[in-house]
Order: structure tokens, then C-alpha cells, then sequence
């Protein structure tokens, strides 16, 4: 009855669509395109003159720069050794967060004492440390190797104490109700239940790692990659320099690549 | 087997919950405890498993479990508390591990609940590839292979939808009449107490007393029957007679925290 009669008083209308936009959709060829694009327009901008090849080298410089330092040997020099400080500081780093992580994750005592000790710490600067680990490791790895490891430690921390907090309390009360040990408790329900969390840890941690490798070597080094990027600025070779902050971005984007191959192997079950 | 369970009071921090509830669940037998929300019936399941200490009470076990039993209070869990990364058969398995047992016993005994559940076919996937209602039927699966002498049920029904629960109840008194295994079944839901429990334990509000205990002197397997309903009607009414006034309490109530 009653549509009927507002039916007779206004014409009909149809209904707008308004609910578009605000949603993310796959559009993989811009991921794809944006690289090229962006290439050539750098080589444009040489090739034409607009910039000097003295503040930007070409692309084409660069990957030219690129081939000359591998086959001299000079690239793997240094990359080598940043390589070993990275791994060195990282796993020392991670264990020692990964532990401290887990204290502060099941114990009340390990999350009191470790909360404001971490909240305190993880914002300093670690490269503000490279001094002072110096005067009390001497001049040599151990220092910038410390500094890599102080990085990577916090996040680790962090990551592994949130993973094990947020792991259902109902997951851990079963585990308990059939009679599991602790430590099986640890290692059966805690540690995959965490593992999650970890992983997204350790992407951070990796970057934290190479940064401060950079860094550090910029301050101090012989050879590696911060090291060569300093010497090469210094010389005035903007397209080896170019070459060297392309590995840089190389080794990031590697790092996060296994990382990445590690979640889709670990975490198929999410 | 008989479990004793006496509390005289429980209490988090300065709030008490629980205050004289006592109760005795004998051989095979099931007992339904309902209540408004918040009354303490989560607080005495957990007591009754030893996962709580009470503040001031016991729990005793009179008798001795089943010859095969390895964990004879064993519990079914409202949000089902299956391990994601493990399958089906992993995740019945779980509670075996730490045990030794005799060549293929462990493997006989996973086939077994899997198979007494129809869980059979997904022994393989994981959690996440199943719908509600048969997340639970694991959870069903992971307690019977244990082969408990009381199940501890917590709401096991209340995350899943209407259909899927009339379903699975039919499937639980199967399973529980069947094994002769006794159960605490606390539920919101008059119709699952009327159509599973020998006796129904009515709490009052908070702190959690028994109010009264209903039992129901007829046999499960006949109450699916036209005759029964009107008795049963009877009893359900009394129920929520005796519920009534303090859930409309509780419902109102806001939480101090
Ligand atoms: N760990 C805890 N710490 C503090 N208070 C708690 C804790 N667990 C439960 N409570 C409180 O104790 C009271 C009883 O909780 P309990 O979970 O036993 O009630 P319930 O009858 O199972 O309620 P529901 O019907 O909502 O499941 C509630 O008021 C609750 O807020
Ligand atoms: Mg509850």
C-alpha cells in the first residue's frame, strides 16, 4: 500500500554508485614499467645534456663502472668483507636479542627488568657507539662488528618478546591441560606460534645490519663497501661511487628476498 | 572414576567468583552447568581440570581411571585451541607425544579418534582449510584419544553456527554414551543442558553458588521423541525460572576494571 503511494508521488530514480576507490587491486605492469621508465628518463637527462655527468653519471656509466670493478676484483674485495662483518654481527646480534627476547616474552621478572632497558636503549643511534666501542675493542673488527650486533639486537629483542607475548593463552593452557613439560611447551606451541613475529624481526634486523655496515666503514675501514664508497666520493668517480650504492641496494633487496623465501617455506600453514 | 570437585571460594584479586559450589560427577556420567555470564562457570571448569588453583577447596579423584587412560581430566575447548601449523592428524596426535607407548600404539590410537569423529578423509590438511564445526570435531578427536574418564567441556558449541550445532550435539551424546565417558558440559544453552546431561548444576550470579540442581530422570536416547518434548518444556521453563532474575542482573552489569 504504502510503496504504492509514494511510488505515485515521485518519479523513480536510479541509485548512484558511490562505493568505489579506497581499494588496493593488483596492477602488476606499473610495477614492472615503473623501472624502465624511470632508467630512461636518468639516460635522457645525460644524453641530452640537461644534467653533468660530473653530479649524476648515466646509467649506462654506471653499469660500465659496475662490470670494470667485478672483473678487477676490487667489487668482491670489498663487498666480501662487508659481507662477513654483516654475518657476523647479525647472528651474534639476533641470538643474543632472540634470548633476551624470551625472557622478556616468559618470564615477569625477565620483561621487568628487560622493558625500560630496551625502550631506553633501542632508540640511541648504535653508529653513535662506533667510538666507544673503539676504545674498548681496539681498532680492528670487533668494533664495528659490536656496532652491527647492538643494532640488530633490539629489533630481534623486540620481535621475539611481542611473538612469544602474543602467542594464545588458550594454546598454552591446552598444552598444559594434557601435562606437556615446559620445555616441550617452549618448543611445540611458543617458538612456531612466535616464529611469525620473528621473521618480521629479522626483515628489520637485516637492514638495521647492512646501514650500519655502511656506516661504520665509512668511519673506519680499509676495505668494504662504506669504505669504498668514501675513497671513491673522495676521488671525485661519481659512476664507481653509483656502482658501489647499487650493490648496496642489491644486497637489501637480496637479504629481504631470503627472508622472504624463509616465510613462504616456514609459514605456509597461516 | 568419580571427580570431586569442592570450592569454597575462589576470588581474582578482591573480586570472589565462585563461593561453596561442590560437585560430584560419578563414572560416565554428564553434568551441564549453566549460569548468567560471569558467574564463574569458565573459573570451576578450570579448577575442576587443575589449570586453576581454587582459593580456598579441593579436587579429589575417587577410583581408579580406564586401564588405557593418559590424561583423565581432559578438555574441549570453546575456540577449539588447535595448533594452526600442525594437520589434522598432527594436531590429534599432539597430546601422545610426550608419552611412551608401544610400537604403532600412537598411530592406532590417532586413527582411531579420527575415525570415530569422520575425520578420517582430512586427516592431512590443516586447521585453516576447515569450517567451525569440524575444528571442533578435532578438538573432540585430540580429547577421546587420550581416553579420558571426564571430559571438560567449556561452551565447545557456542563459536559455531545454530546448524552446525544441532549437528554436533546429536554427534557428542553419541560419542559420550558411547565411550562411557563422564563430562562437565558448561553451556548458555538450555537445549544442549536438556538434550545432554543427567543433571543440570544451576549457578546464581556472581559470585557463582549453586542455585539449584535439576536433574533430567529421562534417558538421553529417548528424548528426541514427540512424548518427551512437553517434560522437557517443563524443565526448561524451570530453568529459566530459576535464571531469569539474575541474568537480567548480570547482563546490566558493568565491569570494574
Ligand atoms: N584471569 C582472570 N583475572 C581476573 N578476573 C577474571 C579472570 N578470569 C575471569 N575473571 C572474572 O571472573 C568472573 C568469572 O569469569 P568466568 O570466565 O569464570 O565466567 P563465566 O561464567 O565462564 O562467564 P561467561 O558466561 O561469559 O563465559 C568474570 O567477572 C571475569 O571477568
Ligand atoms: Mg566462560
Amino acid at each position: 500500500m504504502s510503496e504504492d503511494v509514494s511510488a505515485a508521488m515521485s518519479p523513480a530514480r536510479g541509485v548512484a554508485f558511490r562505493g568505489g576507490g579506497f581499494l588496493p587491486a593488483p596492477r602488476p605492469l606499473y610495477s614492472w614499467l615503473a623501472f624502465p621508465v624511470l632508467l630512461t628518463l636518468w639516460q635522457a637527462a645525460l644524453s641530452f645534456g640537461w644534467v653533468s655527468p660530473v653530479f649524476l653519471p648515466a646509467p649506462t656509466d654506471i653499469a660500465v663502472a659496475l662490470w670494470r670493478l667485478t672483473v678487477s676484483g676490487a667489487l668482491w674485495q670489498n663487498l666480501s668483507v662487508s659481507l662477513l662483518r654483516i654475518g657476523f654481527g647479525w647472528i651474534i646480534g639476533s641470538a643474543l636479542g632472540f634470548v633476551a627476547g624470551l625472557a622478556m616474552g616468559l618470564s615477569s621478572r625477565g620483561r621487568a627488568v628487560g622493558m625500560p632497558l630496551v625502550s631506553a636503549l633501542y632508540p640511541i643511534p648504535k653508529i653513535a657507539l662506533l667510538p666507544l666501542l673503539i676504545l674498548w675493542l681496539g681498532i680492528g673488527e670487533a668494533p664495528k662488528i659490536a656496532t652491527i650486533a647492538a643494532g640488530v639486537f633490539f629489533p630481534t629483542a623486540i620481535a621475539a618478546f611481542s611473538g612469544v607475548d602474543a602467542v594464545p593463552r588458550s594454546l598454552i593452557r591446552m598444552a598444559q591441560s594434557f601435562d606437556l613439560p615446559m620445555a616441550a611447551i617452549l618448543r611445540k606451541v611458543v617458538l612456531p606460534a612466535a616464529l611469525p613475529s620473528i621473521l618480521a624481526g629479522c626483515r628489520i634486523s637485516v637492514s638495521t645490519a647492512l646501514l650500519l655496515v655502511v656506516s661504520a666503514e665509512m668511519i673506519g675501514a680499509e676495505f668494504g663497501l662504506g669504505a669504498f664508497l668514501l675513497a671513491e666520493g673522495n676521488l671525485s668517480r661519481p659512476d664507481e661511487l653509483m656502482a658501489g650504492v647499487v650493490v648496496v641496494s642489491l644486497l637489501g633487496l637480496g637479504f629481504g628476498a631470503l627472508i622472504g623465501l624463509a616465510e613462504k617455506a616456514l609459514l605456509t600453514w597461516r | 572414576m568419580d571427580l570431586i570437585v569442592e570450592v569454597k571460594r575462589h576470588a581474582y584479586d578482591r573480586l570472589t567468583v565462585l563461593e561453596d559450589v561442590s560437585l560430584t560427577v560419578r563414572g560416565g556420567e554428564i553434568v551441564a552447568v549453566i549460569g548468567p555470564s560471569g558467574c564463574g562457570k569458565s573459573t570451576l571448569l578450570g579448577i575442576a581440570g587443575g589449570i586453576l588453583a581454587p582459593s580456598a577447596g579441593s579436587v579429589r579423584i575417587e577410583g581408579a581411571p580406564p586401564a588405557d587412560c593418559l590424561n583423565p581430566l581432559t578438555y574441549v575447548f570453546q575456540d577449539f585451541a588447535l595448533l594452526p601449523w600442525r594437520s589434522v592428524a598432527d594436531n590429534v596426535a599432539f597430546p601422545l607425544e610426550h608419552h611412551r607407548l608401544p610400537r604403532g600404539e600412537r598411530e592406532r590410537r590417532v586413527m582411531d579418534a579420527l575415525r570415530r569423529t569422520g575425520l578420517a578423509d582430512v586427516a592431512g590438511v590443516l586447521p585453516k582449510q576447515l569450517s567451525g564445526g569440524m575444528r571442533q570435531r578435532v578438538g573432540i578427536a585430540r580429547a577421546l584419544v587420550v581416553r579420558p574418564a571426564v571430559l571438560l567441556m567449556d561452551e565447545p558449541l557456542s563459536a559455531l553456527d545454530a546448524q552446525t550445532r544441532e549437528l554436533l550435539i546429536e554427534d557428542f551424546l553419541d560419542l559420550l554414551l558411547r565411550e562411557q565417558v563422564a563430562a562437565i558440559y558448561v553451556t548458555h544453552n538450555f537445549a544442549e543442558a536438556l538434550r545432554l546431561a543427567d543433571r543440570i548444576v544451576v549457578l546464581s550470579r556472581r559470585p557463582g553458588r549453586i542455585k539449584d540442581v535439576v536433574a533430567i530422570p529421562l534417558p538421553q536416547r529417548e528424548r528426541g521423541a514427540a512424548s518427551a518434548q512437553a517434560e522437557l518444556a517443563e524443565l526448561g521453563a524451570r530453568l529459566w525460572s530459576l535464571i531469569r532474575d539474575d541474568a537480567s542482573i548480570a547482563e546490566r552489569e558493568v565491569a570494574d576494571v
